[in-house]
């Protein structure tokens, strides 16, 4: 599944990384904590979290994970969307919790 | 074992925004060598926690990385600080992280013990009031 079929499906709004749209998603990864997700997140996942400054592009970038989406409407720093643009790599927001989100993927069909 | 090419990055104390950059940088240049994507991973993985365990705890340093036809060698070395306790350092969940740096999600004290389990080889050595220098070797 692509990245924007996720987008459209789950009516998020897209905040940066539009260039980064196309790209496949696989698999679902929560987490917070930043070193967690370093040494757990696999490639291509789709990354719920609440942190908005810029290290997590670097993260996402680093582990070539597909989209970073932002639960609960969570307003994302400036820089973090200038960062996001030049990476291509999408930030997403919904009004959902990262709960919700996950049982929504999961209702598209993205196993673990 | 013959060394291709050698680099250097400063990182800067506190500079969140730019943190990670070095560790980009290295990626890209092993990705155009051709290096395997799951080596590749392991390498950014422990070159990361590296850069951003300069920006958080120390006054400032470099990462430098030596790449030779058959690994690469990760020096990365601040000063500042220094680490009081080596071994407790290395545990899982101990941390020393400022407040501020927890509430950016990093300061779970899984810093050291990531680098350790991404390399076949790693060292660090620290003086109290001075420096902390961490070396580490993934074989391609």
């Amino acid at each position: 599944m692509k990245v924007k079929d996720i987008m459209n499906s789950l009516n998020l709004k897209i905040l940066a990384g539009e260039n980064g749209l196309d790209k496949d998603a696989r698999g679902v990864y929560c987490c917070d904590l930043l070193s967690w997700v370093m040494s757990h997140a696999k490639s291509q996942n789709v990354w719920i979290t609440v942190q908005i400054h810029t290290n997590i592009v670097a993260i996402a970038s680093l582990l070539e994970l597909s989209c970073i989406i932002i639960p609960e409407s969570i307003e994302v720093e400036e820089n973090t969307l200038e960062k996001a643009n030049e990476e291509n790599i999408p930030i997403l927001q919904s009004d959902l919790t990262s709960y919700q989100l996950c049982v929504k993927l999961n209702q598209l069909g993205i196993d673990e | 074992m013959q060394e291709l090419l050698s680099i250097k990055y400063d990182v800067e104390s506190g500079d969140f925004i730019r943190g990670g950059e070095a560790s980009s940088s290295i990626k890209k240049l092993l990705q155009q060598l051709g290096i395997k994507a799951d080596i590749i991973k392991r390498i950014c993985v422990a070159c990361y926690e590296a850069e951003m365990n300069i920006v958080i705890h120390s006054l400032g340093g470099y990462i430098e990385a030596k790449i030779f036809n058959n690994k690469i060698e990760i020096v990365a070395k601040d000063k500042g600080p220094g680490i009081e306790n080596i071994d407790l350092a290395m545990k899982e969940g101990y941390s020393t992280a400022p407040e501020y740096a927890r509430e950016m999600g990093f300061g779970g004290g899984m810093g050291l013990p990531n680098m350790k389990k991404s390399c076949d080889e790693f060292y660090i050595e620290s003086k109290i009031g001075e420096y902390t220098e961490v070396r580490m070797v993934v074989y391609f």
